[in-house]
C-alpha cells in the first residue's frame, strides 16, 4: 500500500476524532450531544459494508481463476470486516442506550446486523473445518458470495419494509434529517474514507505476514532436506 | 431435459426404497409437533396466532434442514462417480432443487395437518397460505441443496449445515412470518401481494445463485 495512502488515513481519523468531539453539532431532542455517534458508528458500518464488497469481488476474482493470493485477500478483508462489524455494533449499542432506552432494542437493522456477523462467522467456521487447501479457498468463496447475496435482502430490503428507529426506513426521513446544515457531512465522509483505508491498511499487513510466513514455511522445507 | 427427468425419477425411486429415513423423517416432524404441544400445554391454553405462525415455521425449519441435508450429505461415493459420468453439475442441482421443493412442500403440508390437529386451526385464507407454503419450500430447498453441496466436503458437516443455512435461510423465513399473519388475520391479499413479490425475487435470486456456483462445489 503507497504510504500517502496510509498517512491519507492516519490523517482522516485523527481529524474525525478531533472534529467529531469539538465541531459545532445540530440540537436535537432526545439525540442532543449523542448525535456525535454517527461519526463513530455509522462510518464504521459503511466501512464493515465496503470491505464485505471487497471480500466478494476477491472471492469471485478466485472462482474465476484459482489463485491462492485472492483467496488471502478474501479472507483477511472478511476478517477486518467483522471487526468493524463488531465495533459499530458496540457504538450503536452505546448510542442506543442513551437514546432508545435499552443497548439492544430488536430493531430490524440491528437485527439483521447481527445476523450479517453470523453469516461471516459461519464463513470462518467453515474454513476452520476443510482441511485441503484448495478445497477450503474455492468452497469458502462459494460460500462467501452464496451469504453476501442472501444476505443483502436482510440488510437493505426488510429494514425498508417495516418499522424501524433507523433513519431512512418505514416512512422515517433519510439521513438528510441529520446534517441539514452542511458542517455534518464535512466530518462524516472523512469518516468513511478513514474507516475504509484503515481496514485496507490492516488487510495488506495482514496478507503481507501470511506471504512471509508461507516464505518461512518454503525456507524450512529447504532447510529439511538432506544435504548432499 | 431427458436427464433432468431421469434424475428426479431415480431420487424419487430411492427414496422410496429407503423406507426408514421417510419414517425417519416423519416421526422426526411428529416429535417435534408433539414437543410443541406439550411443552406448551395447550388442551389448558390456547396460543395467539402469532406464536402459532412462528412456532409452525420453526418446526418446519428444522425438520425440511434435516431431510435437505441428507441430499449430498448422506450419499455414498460411488453415486457421485455415477452423477459425474451421467450428467452435467447444473443438470444435477436443479434436478436436486426440484426433488426437495417437492420433499419440502410434502414436510409443511404434514406439518400443518399436524398443527391443526394437536393445536388450533387458524388459517382463515387458506389459498395465500398454500402459495406461501409452495413459494418458501422452493426457496428452502434452493439455499439448502447448495449448501448442503458445500457442507458435504466438510468432516463436521452435520453441525456445519445448521451453522451455515440459518442464515441464509432467514430472509425466505421472516417473509413467510409476515405472509403467515396476513393469512391468519385474513386481511385482504393485496396486502400480502408486497411480501409474496419479496418472497418469489428472493427465491430467483436463491436458485440463480445455486444454479451458478454449483459447479464450483462440484469439481472436486
Amino acid at each position: 500500500m503507497k504510504s500517502w495512502l496510509k498517512i491519507t488515513a492516519v490523517v482522516l481519523l485523527v481529524y474525525v476524532h478531533v472534529g467529531g468531539l469539538l465541531f459545532d453539532v445540530p440540537r436535537l431532542d432526545i439525540l442532543n450531544e449523542t448525535i456525535r455517534a454517527l461519526y463513530f458508528h455509522v462510518p464504521m458500518w459503511f466501512g464493515m459494508v465496503l470491505l464485505f464488497l471487497a471480500s466478494l469481488v476477491f472471492a469471485i476474482r478466485y472462482l474465476i481463476k484459482p489463485n491462492p493470493l485472492d483467496d488471502w485477500y478474501a479472507v483477511e478483508f472478511a476478517n477486518v470486516g467483522i471487526l468493524l462489524g463488531v465495533l459499530g455494533i458496540l457504538s450503536g449499542m452505546v448510542w442506543a442506550n442513551y437514546t432508545w432506552g435499552s443497548p439492544w432494542h430488536g430493531d430490524p437493522k440491528q437485527n439483521g446486523a447481527a445476523i450479517a456477523l453470523l453469516v461471516y462467522l459461519a464463513y470462518f467456521v467453515l474454513r476452520g473445518s476443510l482441511d485441503n487447501e484448495e478445497q477450503r479457498a474455492r468452497l469458502s468463496a462459494v460460500y462467501n458470495i452464496f451469504a453476501f447475496f442472501a444476505m443483502v435482502p436482510l440488510i437493505f430490503i426488510i429494514p425498508r419494509l417495516t418499522s424501524s428507529m433507523h433513519p431512512g426506513s418505514g416512512g422515517n426521513p433519510g439521513f438528510n434529517m441529520y446534517d441539514l446544515d452542511s458542517k455534518m457531512r464535512m466530518v462524516f465522509y472523512p469518516a468513511v474514507m478513514g474507516w475504509f483505508l484503515i481496514g485496507l491498511w490492516v488487510v495488506f499487513l495482514r496478507v503481507r505476514i501470511r506471504k512471509v510466513q508461507e516464505r518461512l514455511l518454503e525456507l524450512e522445507d529447504e532447510a529439511m532436506q538432506p544435504v548432499k | 431435459m431427458n436427464t433432468l427427468l431421469h434424475l428426479i425419477q431415480k431420487e424419487f425411486k430411492l427414496e422410496l426404497r429407503r423406507k426408514a429415513v421417510i419414517s425417519g423423517i416423519t416421526l422426526y416432524l411428529f416429535s417435534l409437533v408433539f414437543i410443541c404441544y406439550i411443552t406448551f400445554s395447550l388442551r389448558q391454553n390456547s396460543i395467539s396466532p402469532a406464536t402459532w405462525s412462528a412456532l409452525f415455521w420453526l418446526v418446519i425449519l428444522f425438520s425440511v434442514v434435516n431431510s435437505v441435508a441428507k441430499s449430498f450429505i448422506g450419499e455414498r461415493k460411488g453415486i457421485f462417480i455415477y452423477y459425474y459420468t451421467m450428467a452435467s453439475p447444473q443438470v444435477i442441482i436443479l434436478s436436486k432443487i426440484i426433488y426437495n421443493t417437492i420433499l419440502c412442500l410434502l414436510l409443511s403440508l404434514a406439518g400443518y395437518f399436524l398443527f391443526s390437529l394437536f393445536m388450533q386451526q387458524v388459517i382463515t385464507d387458506h389459498l395465500l397460505f398454500l402459495v406461501t407454503l409452495v413459494l418458501t419450500s422452493f426457496g428452502f430447498s434452493s439455499s439448502l441443496s447448495l449448501i448442503s453441496g458445500i457442507a458435504s466436503k466438510t468432516n463436521n458437516s452435520n453441525i456445519l449445515m445448521a451453522v451455515l443455512s440459518f442464515p441464509v435461510v432467514i430472509a425466505v423465513l421472516l417473509m413467510a412470518i409476515k405472509i403467515t399473519k396476513n393469512a391468519v388475520d385474513g386481511i385482504e391479499r393485496a396486502a400480502s401481494m408486497d411480501e409474496l413479490l419479496n418472497l418469489l425475487a428472493i427465491n430467483c435470486i436463491l436458485t440463480a445463485l445455486a444454479y451458478l456456483l454449483f459447479p464450483y462445489i462440484w469439481r472436486s
